[in-house]
C-alpha cells in the first residue's frame, strides 16, 4: 500500500472538483454527476482509512454511500424531469439549466 | 327710685304690634278684604300708641332724675372680650333692648301719634287703590322699623332700625312700582341714604373701639355691674383725663354719626332724594318724609348729644350745614309748582333749622321743633293729599284755585298748618322757631341772619302754595272742576286733629319770658346733660328778656312780610310773578332747576359710576373672559398640537427610523436571496469552510489524539 497521503490527497482532488462544480456549474445535471464525483471522493477516503486501519467499517461504509448515491441520483433524475418540462418549441431537446426559467 | 309698671315692662311689645300685621299681610293679606286690613293695621298702631302713652305715662311717675326705664330682651352679639386702646380689657355686647326716657318718650308718643293718624287717613284716601294689604304692611313694618329706633337701647339695634325705615322708605316710594319715574326715586332714596350709612357704621365702630360700649347708658338696668353704657364710659374718660374738650376721636365720632344724619335726613349734599321722594302716595310722604323718618337723624344727634357737646367743631359743622340747607331748600321752594314738592323742599329746609338748633347746642329746641314740626308737616301733607284727591289727582298749584270754599275742612286746616310754619304767634311752629332762632343769635349773628331770612322765605313760599291752591278763581279743567268734593271722614278728622295739635302743641314749650314754664325744656334737660359739669347749663340759658322780646318781635315781622309779599304776588296780583321772573330770569331758571344739582351728581357721580361698571365690564369681556377663559382654551389647543407634534415627529420618526434601519440593514442579506441554486451551494460551502477554519484548532486535537 502507498502512504496515505497519496489516497488522502486524491480524495481532496476530487471532493474539490466535485464542489466546484456543484457551485459553479450552470447545466443541473452537471451539478448532479459533481454530487457523484464528491460522493465517490468519500467513497476513497473511507476505504483508505479502512485498509490502513484494517477496519473493515469503512468499506462496509463505503458501500452504503454506493447504494445511497445510487437512490439520490435516481431521485434527483426524476426532480429535474419534473421541473423541467419538455421546451415547447421542439428544438434543443431538454436542457436542464440551473436558472429557473418560469 | 327706677319707675316701673306694666307698660314699662311690656315696652317690647310696642314695636312688636305692628310688625304682627306686617308679617299677617305679607303671608295673608291678599285673601283679607280691605276692611279686614284696615282693622288690623290700623288697630296695631293705635294699640302702640296706646303702649306707649302708658309706658310715658308710668315714667313720670318717676323724679326727674330717675325717668329712664331700660330693659334688655336677650343679648344679641356677644364676641368676646376686647382689647381697649388704654390696654385693659372690656366685654363688648352687643343686646337687643329698650330704653325709655324722656326723648325717647317725646319721639315714641309723636311716631305712635301722628304714625296712628295717619294710618287713619290712609283707610281713606288709599280705599281705593290697587295693592291696599301691600301698603298697609310696608307702612306697618316701617311703623316696627321707626319704633325700634327711637326706642333702641344701643346704637347698633338703633342703626337696624335705621336701616329698616330705609327699607320701608324705598318700598313705599317705590309703591307704584310699574311706573318708573317711582321706581327710580325709590332707588334713588336708597342709594343716598346708604351713603349716609357708611359715616354712621364707621361711627358706631368708632364709639365701640373708643368709648368700649354702645349703648347709650347703663341708667335704669337691673345690674349695674359688668353693664356699661356711652353715657358712663365717656364720663370716667374725661374725668380721667383720657378724652376731654375737643378731643380729636370724639370729633371724628361726631362727624362720622352726622355722615348718617345727612343721608337720613336730607342736608346738604344728601338731599337730593326727598323731593323725588314724593313719587310715593301722599300718606307716605307725610309719615316717613315729614313726621318720623327724617327725623330720625335729628334724634341721633341729640341721643348722642354728650359727644356733641365736646366737640366745638362738629357742632360747627352741624350748625353750618343746618343753616346752608335750611336756606338753600327755602330758596328751591320759592318757584315750585307741584304741591308736594313744595312740601318736600319745605321739610328739608325745616329739618336743616333743626340740625341749626343742635348745631348751635338748643337740643332741646331742635327736638322741640321736630315735635311742633311733625304735627303741622303732616298735616300739610295729609291736607296736601286731600286736595289731590279732590282735585282727581291734579298736583300742579298752577291749576288749582277756588278751592277755599268748596273743600272747607282741608282749607281751615290747611290754613291752620301754613301759619304754623309760617312762624305765628300762638300757632305751634312759632314757639319752637323762635327758640331756635334766639339760641341761634346767641352764638353766632350770621346764623341767625340765615335763619331769619329763611323764616321770610318759609312765610313766603308756604302762603304762596296756599293762595295758589285754594283762592281766586279755580283754574282747573272742566271735569276736574265738576268732580271737586270734600274728602271722607277718615281723611278729614285726622287733618282736624292735627290742626288742634297745631294749634296747642307749642304751648307746652312757652317761654318763661311771656310768663310760660317751658315745661318741655325742662322735661327733656337729665338727657341733655352731657358730662361736662358746666355744659348742663347749655340748655337752659337765660337771655336778657329785652333782646329775646326783640328777637321774637323780629321773627314775627319777617313772617308777616312774607306773607304780605306773597298776598301782592298771588293774592291781589298787585306784583305779577311772571314780571318778577322775567327781570331775573336767570336766576328764575337755577332756582327752577333746583340749582342743576341732580344734573351734576348725574354727571359727576352716577355717570362715572357707571362709566366704572362699564370698564368693569370690560375688563371682565376682554382680560377675564379673553385672556382666562380663552386663554386657557388656548393653551389647551396649544399642548395638544405640542403632544401632536411629537408624536408625529419624535415617536413616529423613532419608528420609522428603526423601519429604516432594518431596511438598510437587509439590503447585503437580501444580496443573498439570488434564487440561483448555485449560489446557495457556494454558501453552504462558505459556512462550511468558516466553520472548519474555527475549530480548526479542535480538529487538530481531534486528529492528532487519533494517532
Amino acid at each position: 500500500m502507498l502512504p496515505i497521503e497519496n489516497y488522502l490527497f486524491l480524495s481532496l482532488a476530487l471532493f474539490i472538483i466535485g464542489v466546484i462544480g456543484v457551485v459553479t456549474r450552470r447545466n443541473v445535471i452537471v451539478v448532479l454527476m459533481s454530487i457523484e464525483l464528491i460522493l465517490n471522493a468519500v467513497n476513497i477516503n473511507l476505504v483508505a482509512f479502512s485498509r490502513l486501519y484494517g477496519d473493515v467499517a469503512g468499506q462496509v461504509f463505503a458501500l452504503f454511500i454506493i447504494a445511497d448515491a445510487a437512490a439520490e441520483a435516481a431521485v434527483g433524475l426524476g426532480i429535474i424531469i419534473a421541473f423541467f418540462p419538455e421546451p415547447r418549441n421542439g428544438a434543443g431537446g431538454r436542457n436542464g439549466f440551473v436558472e429557473v426559467v418560469a | 327710685m327706677t319707675p316701673t309698671g306694666y307698660f314699662l315692662d311690656h315696652l317690647w311689645l310696642i314695636p312688636l304690634f305692628p310688625l304682627a300685621t306686617a308679617a299677617l299681610m305679607l303671608f295673608f293679606g291678599r285673601r283679607l278684604p280691605n276692611a279686614g286690613v284696615s282693622v288690623l293695621c290700623v288697630g296695631s298702631v293705635g294699640l302702640s300708641f296706646v303702649y306707649a302713652a302708658g309706658a310715658v305715662f308710668q315714667l313720670l311717675a318717676a323724679d326727674p332724675e330717675h325717668r329712664v326705664a331700660q330693659q334688655i330682651m336677650f343679648e344679641w352679639l356677644t364676641p368676646g372680650s376686647m382689647q381697649m386702646t388704654g390696654g385693659h380689657a372690656i366685654r363688648f355686647v352687643a343686646d337687643w333692648g329698650f330704653l325709655l326716657d324722656p326723648l325717647s318718650c317725646v319721639m315714641v308718643l309723636v311716631v305712635t301719634g301722628v304714625g296712628f293718624l295717619i294710618h287713619v287717613y290712609s283707610v281713606g284716601y288709599m280705599g281705593h287703590e290697587g295693592g291696599y294689604y301691600r301698603f298697609f304692611g310696608y307702612m306697618n313694618l316701617f311703623m316696627f322699623a321707626m319704633l325700634t329706633l327711637v326706642l333702641a337701647n344701643n346704637m347698633l339695634l338703633m342703626f337696624v332700625g335705621w336701616e329698616g325705615v330705609g327699607l320701608c322708605s324705598y318700598l313705599l316710594i317705590g309703591f307704584y312700582f310699574l311706573k318708573k319715574s317711582a321706581s327710580d326715586a325709590g332707588k334713588k332714596a336708597f342709594i343716598v341714604n346708604r351713603i349716609g350709612d357708611a359715616g354712621f357704621i364707621l361711627g358706631i365702630l368708632l364709639t365701640a373701639v373708643t368709648l368700649g360700649t354702645i349703648r347709650f347708658t347703663s341708667q335704669g338696668l337691673p345690674d349695674a355691674s359688668g353693664a356699661t353704657g356711652i353715657l358712663q364710659s365717656l364720663k370716667a374718660a374725661v374725668d380721667a383725663q383720657t378724652l376731654g374738650y375737643g378731643s380729636s376721636v370724639l370729633t371724628g365720632i361726631a362727624l362720622l354719626l352726622f355722615v348718617g344724619a345727612m343721608g337720613k335726613s336730607a342736608q346738604i349734599p344728601l338731599y337730593v332724594w326727598l323731593p323725588d321722594a314724593m313719587e310715593g302716595p301722599t300718606p307716605v310722604s307725610a309719615l316717613i318724609h315729614a313726621a318720623t323718618m327724617v327725623t330720625a337723624g335729628v334724634y341721633m344727634v341729640v341721643r348722642m348729644n354728650a359727644i356733641y357737646q365736646l366737640s366745638p367743631i362738629a357742632m360747627d359743622v352741624v350748625a353750618i350745614v343746618g343753616a346752608a340747607t335750611a336756606i338753600f331748600a327755602a330758596s328751591m321752594a320759592l318757584v315750585q309748582t307741584d304741591i308736594k314738592k313744595v312740601l318736600a323742599y319745605s321739610t328739608i329746609s325745616q329739618l336743616g333749622y333743626m340740625f341749626l338748633a343742635l348745631g348751635v347746642g338748643a337740643f332741646a329746641a331742635g327736638i322741640f321743633h321736630l315735635m311742633t314740626h311733625a304735627f303741622f308737616k303732616a298735616l300739610l301733607f295729609l291736607g296736601a293729599g286731600s286736595v289731590i284727591h279732590a282735585m282727581s289727582g291734579e298736583q300742579d298749584i298752577r291749576k288749582m284755585g277756588g278751592l277755599d270754599k268748596k273743600i272747607k275742612y282741608t282749607y281751615y286746616t290747611m290754613l291752620i298748618a301754613t301759619l304754623a310754619i309760617a312762624g305765628i304767634f300762638p300757632f305751634a311752629g312759632f314757639f319752637s322757631k323762635d327758640e331756635i332762632l334766639g339760641r341761634a343769635f346767641d352764638r353766632f349773628f350770621l346764623l341767625w341772619v340765615v335763619g331769619f331770612i329763611t323764616a321770610g322765605l318759609t312765610a313766603f313760599y308756604m302762603f304762596r302754595m296756599l293762595f295758589l291752591t285754594f283762592f281766586g278763581y279755580c283754574r282747573a279743567d272742566e271735569h276736574v272742576e265738576k268732580h271737586i268734593h270734600e274728602s271722607p271722614w277718615p281723611m278729614t278728622v285726622p287733618l282736624m286733629i292735627l290742626a288742634g295739635f297745631s294749634i296747642v302743641g307749642g304751648w307746652i314749650g312757652w317761654p318763661e319770658v311771656i310768663g310760660g314754664e317751658n315745661r318741655f325744656e325742662k322735661f327733656l334737660d337729665p338727657v341733655l346733660k352731657g358730662v361736662l359739669p358746666e355744659t348742663g347749663e347749655v340748655n337752659i340759658v337765660h337771655h336778657a328778656v329785652l333782646k329775646e322780646l326783640l328777637l321774637m318781635g323780629a321773627s314775627l315781622t319777617i313772617a308777616a312780610a312774607g306773607i304780605f309779599l306773597a298776598y301782592q304776588l298771588y293774592c291781589s296780583k298787585r306784583i305779577v310773578p311772571e314780571l318778577v321772573a322775567q327781570k331775573v330770569p336767570k336766576l328764575y331758571q337755577l332756582l327752577f332747576h333746583k340749582y342743576y344739582v341732580d344734573e351734576i351728581y348725574d354727571a359727576a357721580i352716577v355717570e362715572r359710576t357707571k362709566d366704572l361698571g362699564t370698564l368693569l365690564g370690560r375688563f371682565d369681556a376682554n382680560v377675564i373672559d379673553g385672556v382666562g377663559v380663552n386663554g386657557a382654551g388656548w393653551l389647551a389647543r396649544f399642548g395638544s398640537t405640542l403632544s401632536m407634534w411629537w408624536d408625529k415627529w419624535i415617536i413616529d420618526g423613532l419608528l420609522n427610523f428603526s423601519a429604516k434601519l432594518m431596511q438598510l440593514f437587509s439590503y447585503p442579506v437580501r444580496l443573498l436571496q439570488t434564487g440561483v441554486f448555485s449560489s446557495y451551494a457556494m454558501l453552504i460551502l462558505v459556512g462550511l469552510v468558516i466553520l472548519l477554519a474555527y475549530y480548526g484548532h479542535h480538529m487538530q486535537v481531534l486528529l492528532r489524539g487519533a494517532r
